[in-house]
């Protein structure tokens, strides 16, 4: 891997890389001069980034790289030291992680966070939690809207768990599901909290060849069915390049590069710092 | 999910129905005089240490946050319970009356004290309700053993001096004398209030457990983080399930106190919140069914072994090692489940 020294800036595209049928309405999500540091760490750096409202993008970039630190900053798990994140027009920078999943994104973790004791079901009727409510009280007097509302919900979850053909899964304890469904539980759950743009790291993570290809084609579905934008961490450059309409490489925490997958595969920045010139060929041969 | 929702019915059905039979076994022994007088001086006792480590559980095993206070809540609600029936005494002169009264009474007031301390303590990540609980618990007893409270006709009057300070009416009566706490308390607990109270406690926990917000708090326990993503408000739900619990140990508090002539502030010291935390504990960290025969076995204990005398102590541990065993292993579990076919599909999943 290039040292700090050695990485040459490109000059970046334009920023804003919207699909065609984007282009027309303001973007979901706009973020400029983003930045975070851990004490002497830099691990974010002047990160701008815009995402049109059905759009596919993808973060790529060596481990380190401040991939995962972004989709922090997005969610709040850490308040930005610099920059502004605009969602659909609103300012997030009072927002904490709560509001900022109210406001409309949802994601899923690198290293998979589920509600292990509870069941499948249950894990997706979290992420509905706030679309479908009733007061504590009314659970607890059991009242007529209680039965009403977990019907309801117990529908929605198991419509939601069709997307991935989970619903007989659906009385499992989630911390008992296989590594791969784990992950598309996760996917599950976040797409359930409503969303209008969901953030996925490293969904392909520990799943084999087929079952990333099935994981490809339900992520277009996803947002050719719900009409949301989708930003994912990906390691897997069949997953990335294959359904990614815009990318950004990040090395050190700085974007060297943004552009559509052919643009990225042939940019001599991303080969040197990131993908190597047998990867670039591999690649080339594939796609 | 119909298999489910029934999974979780069968659950609380099934406490229901040992609370219940194990009241018709007592209530049949204790009118046909086959009763010991001790163990039927425990009879009240149990109902509330049983609604204790109900109320407990929900703090530890459904939250997942640690309690080393709930006999602080007891306190204040045995307090509050007494002071509310003994001022109460001319004006309501139906003993039921007054009970519920007094027991209402007492689970707002434990609810409000779970509200002060939850709610800055709550908002913070990490171990700290342990600590400010084992505090409130303290302050707790020691606060209560400096107070003064009469009534008279005038209502009532409070001192941190004296019982003279308090200048009663010739005819009105100090309630609680410090250090010596509550005294002259009219017994109005019966078994069967007990027992209803401990309906009402299950009612409620399970209830709760089994509803969307029993759903975000088992989810917070599980996974804060992930919650938050999921837009859950943490802190909110975290106090509903302190809050809860709060207030059912408050009302477990009165019917304990309105069982006895007196009771001192000190019946409800770190000792007793670390008891209730060990039938928690030894009956399975979010099992109610566990927390219920292990209060109750517990209890009983020491009385049952009177007859072993000699043997007492060492019975008396391996029966502790024995509960934690079958309460607490899978495999234990599953082999009982077997033997009654009722527990049969427990599940991971599943936290009652
Ligand atoms: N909470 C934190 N405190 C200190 N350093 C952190 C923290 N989170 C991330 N980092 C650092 O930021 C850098 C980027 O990490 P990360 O975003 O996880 O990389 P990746 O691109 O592999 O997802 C790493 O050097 C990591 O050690
Ligand atoms: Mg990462």
């Amino acid at each position: 891997m290039a040292n700090k020294e050695e990485v040459k800036l490109v000059s970046v595209p334009s920023p804003n890389l919207i699909p065609e049928r984007d282009v027309n309405s303001s973007p979901i999500l706009e973020v400029s001069h983003l930045g975070i540091d851990f004490g002497g760490l830099t691990a974010v750096e002047d990160f701008n980034m815009a995402i049109g409202r059905t759009e596919i993008g993808g973060l790529i970039g060596p481990n380190g790289a401040g991939k995962t630190t972004i989709f922090n900053l997005l969610t709040k798990v850490y308040q930005p030291t610099r920059g502004t994140i605009m969602l659909d027009g609103l300012d997030t920078a009072n927002m904490n992680t709560i509001q900022v999943n109210k406001a409309g994104i949802a994601r899923t973790f690198q290293n998979i966070r589920l509600f292990d004791k509870l069941t499948v079901e249950e894990n997706v009727k979290i992420g509905l939690h706030n679309q479908m409510g009733y007061s504590a009280a009314t659970g607890v007097f059991r009242l007529p809207k209680y039965w009403k509302t977990e019907k309801a919900m117990h529908e929605k979850a198991l419509e939601l768990l069709s997307i991935f053909n989970m619903q007989d899964m659906a009385n499992f304890a989630a911390g008992s599901l296989p590594y791969g469904a784990q992950r598309r539980l996760e996917i599950v759950r976040a797409l359930a909290t409503n969303p209008k743009l969901l953030l996925l790291d490293e969904p392909a993570a520990g799943m084999n060849p087929s079952e990333t290809a099935e994981l490809m084609e339900n992520i277009r579905k996803i947002r050719d069915e719900f009409k949301i934008a989708i930003l994912l961490i990906e390691h897997d450059m069949n997953l990335v390049m294959g359904i990614c309409e815009a990318i950004a490489v990040l090395n050190f925490g700085k974007v060297i590069a943004k552009g559509t997958p052919t643009q990225i595969q042939n940019n001599p920045a991303v080969i040197e710092a990131y993908l190597g010139k047998q990867a670039q060929e591999e690649l080339k041969k594939e796609v | 999910m119909k298999k489910m929702i029934n999974k979780s019915t069968v659950t609380s059905f099934i406490n229901y129905g040992i609370v219940i039979a194990l009241f018709a076994v007592f209530q049949t022994l204790s009118a046909t005089g086959n009763l010991s007088r001790q163990l039927t001086g425990l009879l009240i006792p149990i109902c509330a240490y049983v609604i204790m480590a109900l109320a407990l559980n929900l703090v530890v095993g459904i939250s997942g946050e640690l309690s080393l206070g709930h006999a602080g809540f007891m306190s204040v609600g045995a307090f509050s319970g007494v002071i509310t029936a003994a001022a109460l005494q001319n004006s309501v002169t139906n003993d039921v009356a007054r009970f519920v009264i007094a027991v209402v009474v007492a689970a707002l007031i434990a609810a409000i004290a779970g509200l002060i301390i939850g709610i800055p303590v709550l908002r913070l990540r990490g171990d700290y309700l342990a600590i400010v609980t084992l505090a409130f618990g303290e302050i707790i007893k020691n606060v209560l053993t400096c107070l003064y409270i009469g009534v008279d006709s005038k209502g009532l009057h409070i001192s941190a001096v004296s019982e003279e300070a308090l200048g009663l009416e010739a005819t009105g009566k100090a309630i609680v004398k410090g250090p010596m706490g509550a005294v002259g308390i009219m017994k109005i607990s019966t078994f069967i209030s007990g027992i209803i109270l401990v309906l009402i406690a299950l009612f409620v926990i399970q209830n709760l457990i089994n509803s969307r917000t029993g759903r975000a708090i088992k989810a917070i326990r599980d996974n804060r983080i992930a919650a938050e993503a999921c837009g859950l408000n943490v802190v909110k739900y975290k106090l509903i399930a302190f809050v809860t619990s709060a207030a059912i140990a408050g009302s477990a508090g009165a019917l304990y106190a309105m069982n006895y002539s007196s009771i001192t502030p000190k019946k409800f010291d770190f000792n007793t919140s670390i008891l209730v935390l060990v039938f928690v504990v030894l009956g399975g960290i979010g099992n109610l069914t566990g927390s219920i025969i292990a209060a109750i076995v517990l209890v009983a204990l020491p009385e049952l072994l009177r007859e072993f005398s000699d043997y007492r102590m060492l019975v008396y541990a391996v029966v502790l090692i024995l509960v934690m065993i079958i309460s607490n292993n899978q495999k234990t579990r599953a082999f009982i489940g077997k033997i009654f076919g009722v527990f049969k599909k427990k599940k991971e999943g599943e936290d009652n």
